[in-house]
C-alpha cells in the first residue's frame, strides 16, 4: 500500500509540474505583452520598461518560471506590489490582490457546490439505477432509462434559469441561489445551494443511473450470484448485499474521472447562478486577460483534480485488492 | 466493449430475414450481404433511430437553408427591428407583446434589448453550432485515430509517451482549460491592441476543442488496436510479409471503423454543448455572428422578465442533442448488435 501511494504521489507531482510549465509557457510566451496590458492604454516606453522589470518580465522565461515556482514555497518580493509570503502565486493584474488569497476566499463556494452535487449525483444516480435494475424491463425501468436520456442531454445554462424562474420567481418556494458560509448558518447554506446542487447534478445523475443499471445487471449474471441463489439466499439479499458491492467498484472509478468534468460543470453553474466561486474567478480573469490569476486558478484546479484522483485511487485500492498488485 | 469482426456480426434476426427472403419465392436465392448492408437493414428496423435520424437531418437542412428561410420569412438576424420600429419594445427593452413578443411578424418573438428577430437568430445559430461541432469532430477523430493506432501498433516508448499525454489530458479540468486557452490562442495569433476577427475566434475554438477532445478517441482506439494486434489474422498478414502500412490500412482499419463512427456520433452533441457553453461564458463566437451560446447568455440575464427568449434556444438544443444521442445509440446497436448497453 505504501509503495502504491508513493508511486501515485510522485506521478501526481510530475503531472502538476508539467501542467504548470505548459500553462506558464502558454501564458507568458504569447505575443500579447502582459506588461503592456498592465500598464494601460497610454504607456510611455520608460514606464513600460519599469513595469516589465517590476513584474520580473525582463528575465528569461525559464528564470521567470523558476521564480514563480519557488514563490509557492518560499514567497517572493514584488517591487510592484510588495512582499508576498509563501504560498505565493503572484498578484492579480486586474485587482492587485494576491492570487492565492483570492482563490482561498472563493474556495468554500466551489467546494460546497461540488461536494453537495456529488452527494446528489451519487445517491440519486445509484438509487434510480438500482431501482431500474431491480425492476428490469418493467415500466419503472423504462421511465428511469428514458428520463436519463433526457437528463444527459440537458444543459446547465438552460435548466438553471428555468428552475429559478419557476421555483423562485413564480412560485416563491425557494430563495434565490447564493452562498452563505456553512459555519454561519448551516440551514441557510443548505437552502440557498439546493437549486445549484440539483441543476448541476441533473446532467451527471443520468449517467450514473445508466451505469449503475448496467453494472447491476452484469453483476447479477455472475457466477457468485448464482451460487448464492443456489444456496438459498433470497433475491433481495443477493441484490442488496452481493451484487451491489460488485457494481460499486467501476462506479467509484468513473466518479474519480468525472471529478474533473464536475469542476468544469461548477464553472458554468457558478456563472448561471452568479455564485462567487473559483469558476467565476476564472471567467472574470479570462475577460480581463489577468494572467497571474489564470495561471493560479488553472494550477490550483489541476492540483485539486490530481489530489482527488489519488484519493479515489486509494479508496479503490482499499475496496479492490487486485488494483494494488498492478 | 467488444467489437466483433464483420463476419461474425450476423444476428439471429438477420438470419431469419434471409431465410424468409429465400422462402418468399424460388427466384429470391440466398444473397450474401455486405456488413454495411446488414447494418443498414438493422438500422432501418429501429424506429427510434429512424426518427432521430430524421430530426438530425432536419436540423442539418435548416442550417444549410438558413439564407433561404431568412429570405422567405423576410427577416435577417442582424437588423435590430425593435430599435428601428417603435412599438415593439418597451422603455426597458423588453418586447411589449406577451410571450417574448411573438406575433404574426415575429414568429418566435424579439430579442430583449436590441430587438433582433429570434427565429432567424436561431436558424443562423444552428449553422455556427453545427459547423464548429462538425469540424471539431472530424479533426479530433482524425488526430485521435492516428495517435491511438500509432500508440497501440508501435507500442514501447511511443505508446508510453502517448499514453501519458492522454492520461494528463483526461485528468485535466478541461472546461477550465477551454475558457482559459481561447484568449491565449487568440493572442498568439493576433497582434496586440487589435480586435480579434471572427474567423480567428472560430479557428481558436476549433483548435482548443480539438486539442482537449482527441484523447478519448485515442484511448479507445489504442485499446482496440492492442487487442486486435494479437489476433491470428494480423499475425498471418505479418508472417506473409505484409508491410505495416498494409497491416494498418487493410487489416486493422476495417475492424476499427465501427468504434470510430460510434465514438464520433457520440462526441458531436458534446461539442455542440461545449461550443454553446463557451458562448455562455463569454468566450465563444463574438457578437454579430448568431450563436446559441450567446442567446443563452442573454437569456440568462433577462429570464426574470422574459423567459420565452430562453426557451427557444434551450428547447431547440435539447431536441437536437437528444436526437443525436439516440441516433448514436441506434448506430451503435446497428453496427454492433451484441453490445449490451
Amino acid at each position: 500500500m505504501t509503495s502504491f501511494l508513493v508511486r501515485r504521489v510522485v506521478g501526481a507531482i510530475v503531472i502538476l509540474i508539467l501542467i504548470s510549465l505548459i500553462t506558464f509557457y502558454l501564458f507568458y510566451a504569447v505575443p500579447r505583452d502582459p506588461a503592456r496590458a498592465f500598464c494601460g492604454k497610454i504607456c510611455p516606453p520608460e514606464t513600460l520598461e519599469l513595469v516589465r522589470h517590476n513584474l520580473g518580465m525582463d528575465k528569461p522565461l525559464f528564470v521567470q518560471y523558476w521564480l514563480w515556482l519557488s514563490a509557492i514555497f518560499v514567497g517572493r518580493d514584488f517591487t510592484q506590489f510588495g512582499p508576498c509570503p509563501a504560498p505565493c502565486l503572484g498578484y492579480s493584474f486586474a485587482t492587485q490582490q494576491p492570487v492565492f488569497s483570492a482563490i482561498v476566499d472563493r474556495f468554500p463556494v466551489t467546494l460546497s457546490l461540488t461536494l453537495g452535487a456529488s452527494v446528489v449525483i451519487l445517491s440519486f444516480g445509484i438509487l434510480t439505477g438500482m431501482l431500474a435494475a431491480w425492476k428490469v424491463g418493467q415500466p419503472l425501468d423504462k421511465i428511469a432509462s428514458s428520463s436519463s436520456v433526457i437528463g444527459a442531454s440537458l444543459q446547465i445554462y438552460f435548466v438553471g434559469p428555468l428552475v429559478v424562474f419557476f421555483l423562485v420567481d413564480t412560485l416563491g418556494l425557494l430563495p434565490r441561489p447564493s452562498y452563505v458560509p456553512f459555519t454561519e448558518d448551516p440551514l441557510t447554506w443548505f437552502v440557498h445551494l439546493l437549486i445549484p446542487w440539483v441543476v448541476l447534478s441533473i446532467i451527471f445523475t443520468a449517467n450514473y443511473t445508466r451505469m449503475t443499471r448496467s453494472q447491476m445487471l452484469e453483476q447479477l449474471a455472475e457466477d457468485y450470484v448464482r451460487t448464492a441463489r443456489a444456496k438459498g439466499m433470497s433475491g433481495r439479499s443477493v441484490f442488496f448485499r452481493f451484487a451491489w458491492r460488485g457494481a460499486m467498484i467501476p462506479i467509484i472509478t468513473i466518479f474519480g474521472v468525472d471529478l474533473a468534468t464536475l469542476l468544469g460543470g461548477a464553472i458554468i453553474t457558478e456563472q448561471t447562478f452568479t455564485l462567487h466561486g473559483i469558476g467565476e474567478l476564472a471567467v472574470r480573469a479570462v475577460q480581463n486577460t489577468d494572467l497571474p490569476m489564470l495561471l493560479g486558478v488553472t494550477v490550483v484546479g489541476a492540483a485539486a483534480i490530481v489530489i482527488l484522483n489519488i484519493v479515489v485511487d486509494v479508496l479503490y485500492a482499499f475496496i479492490d485488492p487486485r488494483v494494488r498488485l498492478n | 466493449m467488444t467489437f466483433p469482426s464483420s463476419t461474425a456480426a450476423e444476428t439471429g434476426s438477420d438470419a431469419v430475414d434471409t431465410v424468409a427472403a429465400a422462402a418468399a419465392g424460388p427466384s429470391a436465392a440466398v444473397v450474401g450481404r455486405s456488413p454495411g448492408q446488414l447494418m443498414w437493414r438493422r438500422f432501418r428496423r429501429d424506429r427510434t433511430g429512424m426518427i432521430s435520424a430524421a430530426v438530425v437531418l432536419a436540423f442539418l437542412l435548416i442550417a444549410l437553408l438558413a439564407p433561404v428561410i431568412s429570405w422567405a420569412y423576410g427577416k435577417n438576424p442582424d437588423t435590430p427591428y425593435g430599435l428601428n420600429q417603435p412599438g415593439l419594445l418597451n422603455e426597458f427593452g423588453y418586447p411589449i407583446l406577451p410571450n417574448g413578443g411573438i406575433s404574426g411578424d415575429f414568429w418566435f418573438g424579439l430579442e430583449p434589448g436590441l430587438g433582433r428577430d429570434v427565429l432567424t437568430q436561431l436558424v443562423y445559430g444552428i449553422r455556427t453550432s453545427i459547423t464548429i461541432a462538425l469540424i471539431v469532430t472530424v479533426l479530433s477523430t482524425v488526430v485521435g485515430v492516428t495517435l491511438g493506432i500509432t500508440s497501440g501498433y508501435v507500442g514501447g516508448k511511443v505508446d508510453y509517451a502517448i499514453g501519458r499525454v492522454i492520461d494528463t489530458l483526461l485528468s485535466f479540468p478541461s472546461q477550465l482549460f477551454l475558457i482559459v486557452l481561447i484568449p491565449v490562442v487568440d493572442s498568439a495569433l493576433v497582434l496586440p491592441n487589435q480586435e480579434t476577427p471572427t474567423w480567428l475566434r472560430f479557428a481558436s475554438i476549433c483548435i482548443v476543442l480539438t486539442v482537449l477532445g482527441w484523447a478519448t478517441t485515442a484511448r479507445l482506439l489504442r485499446a482496440q488496436v492492442l487487442s486486435l494486434r494479437e489476433r491470428e489474422f494480423i499475425e498471418a498478414a505479418r508472417v506473409t510479409g505484409a508491410s505495416p502500412a498494409r497491416v494498418i490500412f487493410k487489416e486493422l482499419m476495417p475492424n476499427l471503423w465501427t468504434p470510430i463512427i460510434i465514438q464520433a456520433t457520440l462526441a458531436l452533441p458534446l461539442y455542440v454543448g461545449a461550443e454553446a457553453g463557451l458562448g455562455f461564458l463569454g468566450v465563444g463566437m463574438p457578437e454579430t455572428t448568431p450563436d446559441w451560446g450567446r442567446m443563452f447568455l442573454v437569456g440568462s440575464t433577462v429570464y426574470h422578465s422574459d423567459v420565452t427568449y430562453l426557451l427557444f434556444p434551450g428547447v431547440s438544443m435539447l431536441i437536437f442533442v437528444i436526437a443525436f444521442n439516440l441516433l448514436g445509440d441506434s448506430i451503435r446497436d446497428a453496427f454492433d448488435p451484441k453490445t449490451k448497453r
